[in-house]
Parts: structure tokens; C-alpha cells; sequence
């Protein structure tokens, strides 16, 4: 997810930065993940037990990362955080490690189903981090259940005026796809003028476009029904738990972050141990429980306190129904028709 | 300019804008000629694309409209800030120093945290929605945010001080004699304003204005933020074609006609300066 950023404050990873001793000699680990997508204490944690030197690089977009990457044909990093569509970048553009499988035990700990990923099966170059679904997340105090994304895009008259959708791309772009049963990869044109024509008559009837507040616009209710993804759902349900999260009948893409070695890191062998680290069971589990969202660990997720899940439904979702919905994958060239037909909707009048 | 300044003062004001000012924007602009690569790296391969692309209907609209609200914000800008201009000059001198500070104090705030104050006033169950429930108002309440209202009102607000400062330099300077004695021949005050004082103050406006335009027409937080993102000004194109859509060579040809727009205005803006400072070239 582009803005993947823990509300809880992660105050404590720019003093962890600091203090991270810049070992002498190549065995200094540099990673990029989003700010507080990890545990703070993580990197401190990980240099103690294994004696490596780490330092984190925070971004604040894929595209921030990806940037640098590219312009550096992958220097400067040795494991990056990135989204499924953008790691398959990383490994057409020949920048990611093939994974060596002897060196992660901790890679037993995965679903079954986190090895059978569209975009890598197998997890040759990345490694599932979290994943999750985008669906609607409403005031069930101030309107009935939505069913479909036409109810989204189409609203009720009570809650027209009272909606948000996602300004990223590909998320917007995803509803109306599936709204009108398309892949949420479609690149053929006329099917994206369709959906481009939906989202202008949807855009009359919405409150804003909207990634990062959505939550707090449903807490304040300032809108009754948000596209969201689950897991930022469930931080407004954190402040009120009317607030609930349904994946409409159409269904929902499947979204998965992933953590990517690059090919030209100097310290694989440090590369290699944090992975493992990460997938850790109880590492693994600090996202679960303090991000709430979910990762595909079998062994983290089967230690959840079962009062979370009660408390967050969407924590609940199975590998198996997650592996029916569609990934978001690299659509190459016609990201650049995306990027267009998105700027002809939110420039519509 | 008469008079030259000595070179080696100058010097180290030219090293600094030379080195962090020109060359990092002529090398973003470069980019233009260049061609997006797949993955959003750029290819080598010069080419004319970009720049036609900027005169797309798309994209020219979104040019033109961005345009229009910066005019808008101007005209609004520079009635309210000529006027708030005239008022502090007309007070005792003492008093006017303190209302210039009062009137630029909440410069000295963050722009990001001024422009979230006005969505914590404006939005459906904000401040201004509270203060009509307590007084009684029950029916459902305008959308004050997230339209273009709600943008022009940010712009308007930020970029005020500009032209108050700008109009107050000029009404300061004034002779009240020139008012008097156009009184005394029998001009009325709204006669005397129009004819004497308003030209004789109207450089004042025309630097705020430019101002407001030029800062108004790029921005891309406040349609972000007040606009919900539910229209597009041209900085937030630009801003995406950096930040989200990668594609770094349309972002600069686009940031290029921008900033010609802007060399334009600043430079028409300089040289009507000029003629004020240095009149006889036949204009009153």
C-alpha cells in the first residue's frame, strides 16, 4: 500500500537511527521500509542478536523508493520494503536477488498460500510481508450494510455527498474495475474509458478523494462510507466500533508488501539474516498486533490473542479467500494511461 | 539601473543562486527533452513529446483553470488587501506598525498547519457546523469544504499579507497634501480616491498581484487538501508526474511552460516597477 504508515507514533525510530552504530568494514545493513511499518525496536533488536550494524532508510512512497533504485541501478540498499507490483519491477529491471531458500529457515513459518503468490509463486525474489484486501468501511450506525461497489460509486441518497475514494491510482482506478467486473489489471482502452466515465459520475456525488484520513472523516462522520483498505479500517473501528468493514460481492484486489534483497547488496549474507529475522514468528506478529494488519505467517498469526480478531473482523480473513481475490500487478506501459485517465477524472468538472 | 554594483559583493549571492538555483532547475528542466523510460528511469533519446503533451486539451485545460483560480484569487486578494492597506495607513503612525505585525503574524506559522486550521473550521461537523447547531440551526448544513470555494478561500487567506504589504508601502509614502489639495479644488473623496490616490498607489497593487498569481497558480497543497482532491491546478499535476506517476521528463516540460508564465509576469512586473521609479518616458 503506497501510504503503509502506522498511526501509532513511531517516535522512537529516528533515535534508533541515531544510536545504530555504524560498524567499521561492509557489514552495515541498509534498509528502506515505511516509516513505523516495523517494530521501533526492530533494527536495535536485530544488530543485538546477530551482531550485524543496520541502519533504516525511511520512504514515504514505493515510488519514493523505486525512484532512488532506479537512478541508482539498486546501490546504497541491501533488503527494500516495496508493494507486489513494484518488487516485480525490481526483478524485470534485474535489481533483486534470487532467493536462496537454505538461507531463511524462517520462510517455513509462511502460509502455504503466501508461496503461491501471482506475481512471484514460489517467492523467488521477495517475500510477503503483509497483505490485505480494499473494500468499504462504513458507519453501520448511519446506513445499511453495503453490498457492492455500485453502492460505492452509486450511492444511496442519504449517503450521497457523504463518501470517499482512494487518490491513488491504481486503488481508484481498482473500484471501478470491479465494479464493472473487469480484471484490476485491465489495460484495454475502451474498457478504461467505461470505467473512467463511471468514476466521473461517481467523483459528483463524493466528499473527497482521500488516502490518508479516511478513517477520521467516518470517526468524525463527516462521511458515512470510505473505500479503505482493511486494515486502515480498523483504526477507525479503534475509535468507534460501529464502524465496520465488508469486501463488497464483487470482490477486492489483493494487496501484498513484500521485502526484496537487491542483487548488488554487499552484505547478502546480513541480508539474508534480517529477512529471516522479519519472519520470525513473534517479529512478525509486532505488524499483526500493532498495525493490524494481517501477514501471511501461519505461525504469528496463530499466536494472535483471539479478542483481536473478534475486535477486528477483517484480522480474520483466510489465506484461501485472500488468494481468490486478483493481485495488483505491473501493467508496464499503460501505468501511463492509468496516470492520464486518473487526471482526467479528478480534473473533470 | 544607473549605477553598477562591484562585482565581488555581488559574487557570493551569484555563486549561491548559481549553484543551487540554476543549475539544479536547468537540470530538471533538461529532462523535459528527454523520454520516460518503461519503469519511470529516463531514456536518453531527445525528443519534442513532452512539451507538445503540456498543450493537450487535458492538460491545457487543467493550465487554464488553475489560471482562472489564481485570477480569482487575485481579484479577491487585492481588493480586501488594498483596503486593509488604506485602513492602516489612514490610522496615527504609532498604531500602524503594530496592525502591519498583526497582519502578517500567522506567516510565522506553518502553511501545511494553517491550511488543516481551515479544515478543522470548515468540514461537516467542524467548528463553523458547531457554532450554527448552539445557536439553534438544525437542517443540514452547506459542504463548505472540499470545492473550489474552499481553495480560493485558502489561497486568499495565505497569500494576503502579500498584498497588504505590497499596497502599504506605497499608501505610506503618500503625501496627504496631494489628497488635501485635490479636495480642496473640489474633487469629491470618491473622485480624489479614484483619480489621485489609487494611481498614484497602483504599482503597490500590481507587485502584490503578480505575487498572489505566480504563488497561486503552482500551488498543489492547498486544492489537495481544501479541494479534497476533487480538481486538479497544474502544480498538482506536476507533483504527480514526480511522485506517483514517475514520469519525470513530462514533469519538468510541464514545470517549464510554468515557469515561463511566471518569467513573464515577474518580468512585466519589473519593468512597470521601473517606469514608476523612473518616470518621462511619456506616461504620467
Amino acid at each position: 500500500m503506497t501510504y503503509s504508515r502506522s498511526p501509532l507514533a513511531a517516535t522512537g525510530l529516528l533515535a534508533i537511527a541515531l544510536l545504530t552504530v555504524q560498524a567499521a568494514g561492509a557489514q552495515t545493513l541498509t534498509i528502506s521500509n515505511w516509516d513505523g511499518y516495523m517494530a521501533p525496536d526492530a533494527i536495535a533488536n536485530f544488530s543485538k542478536e546477530s551482531g550485524i550494524a543496520a541502519e533504516l532508510v525511511v520512504q514515504a512512497t514505493n515510488e519514493e523508493i523505486m525512484g532512488k533504485l532506479i537512478a541508482s541501478g539498486g546501490a546504497g540498499y541491501d533488503v527494500v520494503f516495496v508493494s507486489s507490483p513494484f518488487a516485480e519491477i525490481l526483478h524485470n529491471l534485474g535489481l533483486a536477488e534470487t532467493l536462496d531458500h537454505a538461507r531463511i529457515p524462517n520462510i517455513a513459518n509462511l502460509y502455504p498460500e503466501a508461496t503461491m503468490l501471482a506475481h512471484d509463486t514460489g517467492n523467488t525474489f521477495s517475500l510477503p510481508y503483509a497483505w490485505g484486501t480494499t473494500g468499504l468501511c462504513y458507519r453501520s450506525d448511519l446506513m445499511a450494510e453495503p453490498t457492492s461497489w455500485n453502492d460505492l460509486l452509486v450511492p444511496a441518497a442519504g449517503v450521497a455527498g457523504k463518501t470517499t475514494m482512494l487518490a491513488t491510482d491504481r486503488w481508484l482506478l481498482a473500484a471501478g474495475f470491479l465494479a464493472n467486473g473487469m480484471s484490476v489489471n485491465e489495460t484495454d482502452e475502451a474498457k478504461l474509458n467505461t470505467v473512467r466515465d463511471a468514476l466521473i459520475a461517481a467523483k459528483k456525488t463524493l466528499l473527497a478523494y482521500d488516502d490518508t484520513t479516511f478513517y477520521a472523516k467516518l470517526v468524525s462522520s463527516e462521511a458515512v462510507m470510505v473505500q479503505a483498505w482493511d486494515g486502515w479500517c480498523n483504526y477507525g473501528i479503534t475509535d468507534n466500533a460501529a464502524i465496520k468493514y465488508v469486501i463488497p460481492k464483487e470482490g477486492s484486489d489483493l494487496w501484498v508488501d513484500t521485502m526484496v534483497i537487491l542483487k548488488g547488496s554487499e552484505n547478502k549474507d546480513a541480508a539474508y539474516a534480517f529477512v529471516n529475522y522479519i519472519l520470525d514468528a513473534g517479529n512478525h506478529r509486532w505488524a499483526a498486533e500493532n498495525i493490524l494488519y494481517k501477514v501471511p505467517n501461519k505461525a504469528a498469526m496463530d499466536g494472535l490473542d483471539p479478542a483481536l480478531l473478534t475486535a477486528y473482523p477483517n484480522m480474520a480473513i483466510t489465506p484461501v479467500q485472500l488468494l481468490s481475490y486478483e493481485q495488483l500487478r505491473d501493467v508496464g506501459e499503460a501505468q501511463r494511461a492509468y496516470s492520464r485517465v486518473v487526471t482526467e477524472i479528478k480534473a473533470a468538472q | 539601473m544607473q549605477s553598477k554594483a562591484p562585482l565581488p559583493l555581488m559574487a557570493p549571492a551569484l555563486a549561491w543562486l548559481t549553484a543551487f538555483m540554476v543549475v539544479p532547475c536547468a537540470l530538471v528542466l533538461g529532462l523535459a527533452f528527454f523520454r520516460r523510460g518503461i519503469y519511470g528511469g529516463i531514456e536518453y533519446t531527445v525528443t519534442l513529446e513532452n512539451l507538445w503533451l503540456v498543450f493537450d486539451p487535458l492538460y491545457f485545460n487543467i493550465l487554464v483553470t488553475s489560471a482562472r483560480i489564481a485570477g480569482l484569487v487575485v481579484i479577491i486578494a487585492c481588493i480586501l488587501g488594498y483596503a486593509a492597506a488604506f485602513a492602516i495607513a489612514a490610522m496615527p503612525r504609532r498604531w500602524q506598525p503594530v496592525l502591519l505585525f498583526i497582519a502578517v503574524l500567522p506567516f510565522w506559522s506553518n502553511y501545511l498547519i494553517r491550511t488543516y486550521a481551515w479544515m478543522v473550521l470548515l468540514n461537516r461537523e467542524g467548528l463553523i457546523t458547531q457554532m450554527a447547531r448552539w445557536a439553534g440551526y438544525q437542517g443540514e448544513m452547506p459542504q463548505l469544504l472540499y470545492n473550489e470555494g474552499a481553495v480560493v478561500l485558502g489561497l486568499v487567506y495565505s497569500y494576503l499579507p502579500f498584498v497588504i504589504l505590497a499596497c502599504y508601502a506605497p499608501l505610506s509614502r503618500l503625501n496627504p497634501e496631494i489628497a488635501e489639495a485635490s479636495l480642496d479644488l473640489g474633487a469629491s473623496r470618491w473622485t480624489t480616491f479614484r483619480r489621485v490616490t489609487l494611481p498614484l498607489t497602483r504599482h503597490g497593487i500590481a507587485v502584490g498581484a503578480v505575487f498572489v498569481f505566480v504563488l497561486s497558480i503552482g500551488n498543489f497543497v492547498t486544492p489537495a487538501l481544501l479541494g479534497g482532491g476533487q480538481f486538479q491546478m497544474i502544480g498538482n499535476v506536476v507533483y504527480a508526474q514526480f511522485l506517483t506517476a514517475n514520469d519525470w521528463p513530462f514533469g519538468a516540460a510541464l514545470s517549464m511552460v510554468l515557469i515561463a508564465v511566471m518569467t513573464v509576469l515577474l518580468l512585466v512586473q519589473t519593468m512597470a516597477a521601473e517606469r514608476v521609479h523612473n518616470p518621462g518616458d511619456g506616461h504620467a
